[in-house]
């Protein structure tokens, strides 16, 4: 290689250079994308237009849209139970997100301020963050049981309850009791964003505030507030995506009940359960799809910049 | 004892052929117990044979092991001779297995239960020899009904309630968590097995009946869920529509029940040393519906043993399945484990009889356990019952009302049946 | 991440409070914390207490909030009566196989994402960036046919291999960030000595790269060892089955025992390491999170 003075992009031949050793060092991962989510994605796609079966030895033959939408209401969107699910997650999403996003934020302006053991409490809200969502989900479980859990029990004690609530056989409370559990394992990681937000706005405009009177609620809401939009845009926008797709807890919580089924417990019934490939591919690819959809809003709205 | 098993290894010996030594793969139990017992047998067949056996390690979940042997037969694999079959999958994997009429003799195959070898024949082909079966008990504690006055367990739903309304009442006065009956009313398949219960004992039906039309809307079934959702808060508690087996032993082993619906497997354990009611229970069949067709209905459950057709030891594996399910392995089985047999004729054995009693006292409920419609429903079984213990659960927790439900349910099924099962 | 804290808001400073005004002001505050560290806390320590109980002593009532005669015997029992060591062996060997994959390649990209310039890098970056949006149950139905297709089926390189879906874009995304912030003349200095892009990497940015590398390695770590979807379709017994499925899966000694203090054990067991892990690199783990989603 010449000895280059400078990278001063206007050395057309190294330029196109530099260009073609970027490329080669981008094709391991590129090769890897494509494999795991190109393909696959394109797979479920072909997959979604046929009867594909897992039980079935046959190799898969092509039915058109009838996964979808059949004249005889036999497809995925004529089924009550999809539509069900679809309203479920929508349930979920908005209450979770809202609360951890109160929550968070709550928690990040108390950790904001200077007390004494403040480390500590950053600390501590680290902990359901790094718990593994299967593990809190059986932990809720266990608290939520109703003969024998320390919620109903603690309830009992502070008399405030005569007979024991059964938080996830209700199919009133069965949806929030698994919002609750979510919203305590998230809320850390809202707070944690928001708190970077928050450490990032410098604190002499703070010092001007003081000078000119300003109440603290004023503050905030003059001050804080409107500095912290792209901090709150982004978390609400991440974890809005990541409560469209939830699945996990959901499932080891109640399994594929009907009262608190997610879009994807339901593909992945469809799929595995039911060994019908073929439908649930469908499924799959209608949630990629509402998925996307927000996707797009998200980068295009906040116009993410590279450089 | 020890002249039973010698006889049973003399059988063995002889009905062997001369063949090579090979090795024989079985996939049976993922833990405890019902791994060593499947362990022990083989090995003992091995012994005699002189081939060896490998056991393949299956997840304990039916999902998972169902997800494992369709991935292994669907690629047509030989990794795997003999199957452990669970009673619902017969009309599920039939296609993948060896028939085994006229390559095991008839007679020993008359030994076992009708309704099991009916449910493992598929297409006239019988594709797994029976291990042992599993059906629905009534639990009950013989000390409190006593207590309370009462001479023999009830015999239909109605004096079920009427007991466990009173025993409930008068429990309660000291213990504020005393119920009269759980059962499983979580949803998911065990809640199918608790529903079809109901609805046959009341004259319902099965769901679907066997030749593929749905019938699960009818007044009978209507009025077996009316009285079923009528327990809910009464004398079951509001959360037994989230337990599964456990939650309902546990409640009952901790003495806070005096009625339980579960499998055979519970009395080993409320038997135990550490349990609180050891030697106050009894078992008896579940009760009768109302009306003229009311009767004594189980869900039929338990395992079986199949060959797959990729095997490569074919003549091998099915002596494997013969021997692991013949009358001296099988009554092995019971006494050290309580498993229960699938042979007649044990059900008359007096050590098997003394050492787990209802055993003898229960025989008509084994012989008459109801089959879940896994046959006529072939491929879409789990569909079906995903869709039924759906319904009954939306019941029982009082989303909807039985007519209304039943009425969606059999729509429901007619979608998933679409062209045909 | 900027460390200069903002004016607190309850900082003594703020003279326009009454003596009894802030007195109350500060009782309350402590209240809230103390309520928030009540909420974040208790269901762990629940755990805890559960699984020092005896199998038994789980269906008393009412219930004791402290174990009285505290046996370690659910902890011996995760690990004699189940092959949970096993599980164990599985999810390490998965997650540590995943990162090591995830950052070679990372590494690879970022420096080129955020070293090079070429036609198209805006559009790559959006399609790493849409990838890590990837509901993974899109790719379920097809990635279940490839892995079988491979033979990948209950393997730990199919657990590897599903789960660079996303893992890989994550730590390209956050990693170009980072590398977009090492001073060029580093790589100048480099190049005018001749050296090739790829020693270049290795010697001189590497180890630069160094604070980087661990915190998304530790957060890709983080979520391939909790991950559940992929594991628990894509494994069918202890062969690779990893700790969250197994945890979810738990069995007694029969086929329909729920041993609600073993779950807690293992529970326990599994969740130690990690928050020891969070505890110790809490500094890059909130700086890792933050780079991925503010810097945007």
């Amino acid at each position: 290689m010449q000895k280059a003075q400078t990278l001063t992009p206007r050395r057309g031949g190294l330029e196109r250079q530099r260009a073609r050793i970027a490329l080669w060092l981008l094709v391991p991962t590129l090769l890897a994308i494509a494999l795991v989510a190109g393909y696959p994605l394109f797979n479920t796609i072909y997959l979604s237009f046929t009867d594909a079966n897992l039980g079935s030895p046959e190799a898969p033959r092509g039915v058109g849209l009838s996964n979808y939408w059949t004249p005889d209401g036999l497809g995925i969107l004529q089924d009550p139970a999809w539509w069900n699910s679809v309203v479920n997650t929508l349930k979920f999403t908005v209450s979770s997100v809202v609360l951890e996003f109160l929550l968070g934020l709550g928690i990040a302006l108390v950790i904001n301020s200077k007390f004494p053991g403040r480390g500590l409490m950053r600390a501590a809200i680290l902990v359901p963050w790094a718990i593994p969502t299967v593990v809190s989900a059986q932990m809720w479980k266990w608290m939520y049981n109703d003969q024998f859990g320390v919620i109903n029990d603690l309830l009992f004690r502070l008399n405030l309850i005569d007979a024991p609530i059964n938080w996830i056989a209700n199919p009133d409370l069965a949806l929030w009791s698994i919002v609750a559990v979510d919203v305590w394992k998230t809320t850390p990681f809202v707070a944690l964003l928001l708190l970077a937000g928050l450490q990032a706005i410098p604190s002499d405009i703070y010092e001007a505030a003081d000078v000119d009177g300003a109440s603290r609620f004023t503050q905030f809401w003059r001050l804080t507030l409107p500095l912290l939009v792209p901090t709150i845009l982004v978390t609400l926008i991440f974890r809005t995506l990541d409560a469209l797709r939830v699945f996990d807890v959901v499932y080891v919580m109640n399994g594929y009940a009907e009262t608190s089924i997610s879009m994807s417990a339901y593909a992945r019934q469809q799929l595995i359960d039911f060994q019908a490939l073929g439908a649930g591919s469908a499924v799959s690819v209608l949630i990629f799809l509402v998925i996307m959809i927000f996707t797009v809003f998200y980068v295009t709205s906040l116009r993410v910049r590279f450089d | 004892m020890k002249a039973l098993k010698a006889l049973g290894i003399l059988t063995v010996t002889a009905l062997i052929g001369q063949a090579a030594a090979v090795q024989v793969s079985i996939s049976c139990g993922a833990v405890g117990a019902e791994l060593e017992f499947c362990k022990k047998a083989a090995d003992e067949w091995a012994k005699k044979t002189g081939n060896t056996v490998r056991i393949v390690q299956t997840p304990n979940d039916t999902n998972d092991r169902l997800a494992l042997y369709q991935q292994n037969l669907s690629a047509k694999s030989s990794d795997i001779d003999v199957y452990q079959l669970d009673v619902i999958w017969p009309g599920l994997l039939g296609q993948h297995f060896v028939d085994l009429k006229g390559k095991i003799p008839q007679s020993e195959i008359n030994a076992h239960f009708e309704a099991i070898i009916k449910n493992n024949t598929v297409n006239g082909k019988l594709i797994a020899m029976p291990w042992f079966t599993d059906a629905g008990l009534l639990y009950y504690r013989k000390d409190l009904l006593e207590k309370y006055g009462y001479k023999n367990p009830p015999t239909t739903w109605a004096q079920l309630s009427q007991m466990a309304t009173k025993i409930q009442a008068g429990e309660r006065k000291n213990n504020r968590n005393f119920q009269g009956y759980v059962f499983q009313g979580k949803s998911y398949e065990g809640l199918t097995c608790n529903a079809l219960e109901w609805i046959y004992s009341y004259g319902g039906g099965t769901i679907v009946d066997s030749s593929g039309k749905v019938t699960i809307n009818n007044p009978r079934a209507v009025q077996a869920l009316k009285d079923a959702a009528s327990w809910i808060g009464k004398t079951a508690p509001r959360g037994v529509t989230t337990y599964a087996e456990e939650e309902a032993r546990g409640l009952f082993q901790a003495g806070n029940a005096a009625f339980m619906r579960n499998w055979p497997y519970a009395w080993g354990l409320a038997q135990g040393d550490d349990s609180k009611i050891k030697d106050k229970i009894g078992v008896a069949p579940l009760p009768k519906g109302s009306g003229a067709q009311g009767r004594h209905a189980a869900t039929l459950g338990g395992w079986q043993l199949g060959v797959s057709i990729y095997s490569k030891n074919q003549k091998e594996a099915i002596d494997l399945v013969r021997y692991l399910t013949s009358a001296a392995v099988q009554k092995d089985r019971a006494i050290n484990g309580s498993y229960n047999p699938t042979i007649k004729a044990l059900y008359r054995d007096k050590d098997v009889t003394t050492a787990v009693p209802f055993m003898g006292d229960l025989y008509d409920v084994f012989t008459s356990a109801v089959a879940r419609p896994s046959g006529p429903t072939k491929g879409k079984y789990n569909q079906v019952s995903s869709a039924f213990y759906g319904a009954v659960y939306n019941v029982l927790s009082g989303r909807s009302q039985p007519e209304a439900a039943l009425k969606s349910l059999e729509t429901n099924l007619n979608r998933i049946k679409g062209r045909g099962w | 991440m900027s460390t200069s804290p903002s004016v607190p808001p309850h900082q003594p400073a703020a003279r326009r409070r009454t003596k009894p005004g802030k007195l109350i002001g500060n009782l309350l505050f402590w209240l809230v914390v103390i309520i928030i560290l009540f909420y974040v806390l208790f269901p762990f320590y629940w755990a805890i207490v559960t699984s020092l109980k005896l199998p038994s002593q789980l269906f008393d009532t009412p219930v004791a909030y402290w174990p009285e005669r505290p046996t370690l015997g659910n902890y011996a029992q995760v690990f004699t009566g189940q092959p949970f060591s096993r599980n164990l062996i599985n999810s390490l060997v998965v997650a540590v196989g995943t990162v090591v994959i995830s950052l070679l390649l990372a590494m690879l990209s970022a420096y080129a994402l955020g070293r090079f310039r070429f036609r198209g890098k805006s559009m790559l970056m959006y399609i790493i960036l849409a990838v890590s949006m990837f509901p993974q149950i899109a790719v379920l139905g097809g990635l279940y046919t490839l892995i079988r297709g491979f033979g990948l089926y209950n393997t730990w390189w199919g657990l590897m291999f599903s789960y660079l879906i996303f893992t890989l874009p994550f730590t390209v995304w956050v990693m170009t960030s980072f590398v977009r912030d090492i001073p060029a003349e580093l790589e100048e200095a480099a190049l005018v000595d001749g050296a090739t892009p790829l020693q270049t990497l290795f010697k001189v940015l590497l180890p630069v790269m160094m604070p980087s590398l661990v915190t998304t390695g530790l957060l890709a770590f983080i979520t391939a060892w909790n991950e559940f979807l992929f594991a628990l379709t894509f494994t069918a017994d202890n062969t690779a089955r990893t700790v969250p499925v197994a945890i979810s899966l738990f069995s007694g000694a029969s086929q329909f025992e729920l041993p609600w203090a073993a779950i807690m054990a293992a529970s326990v067991v599994v969740t130690v390491p990690l928050i020891v892990l969070v505890l110790i690199f809490q500094r890059n783990i909130v700086s890792g999170l933050t780079a991925g989603a503010v810097k945007g």
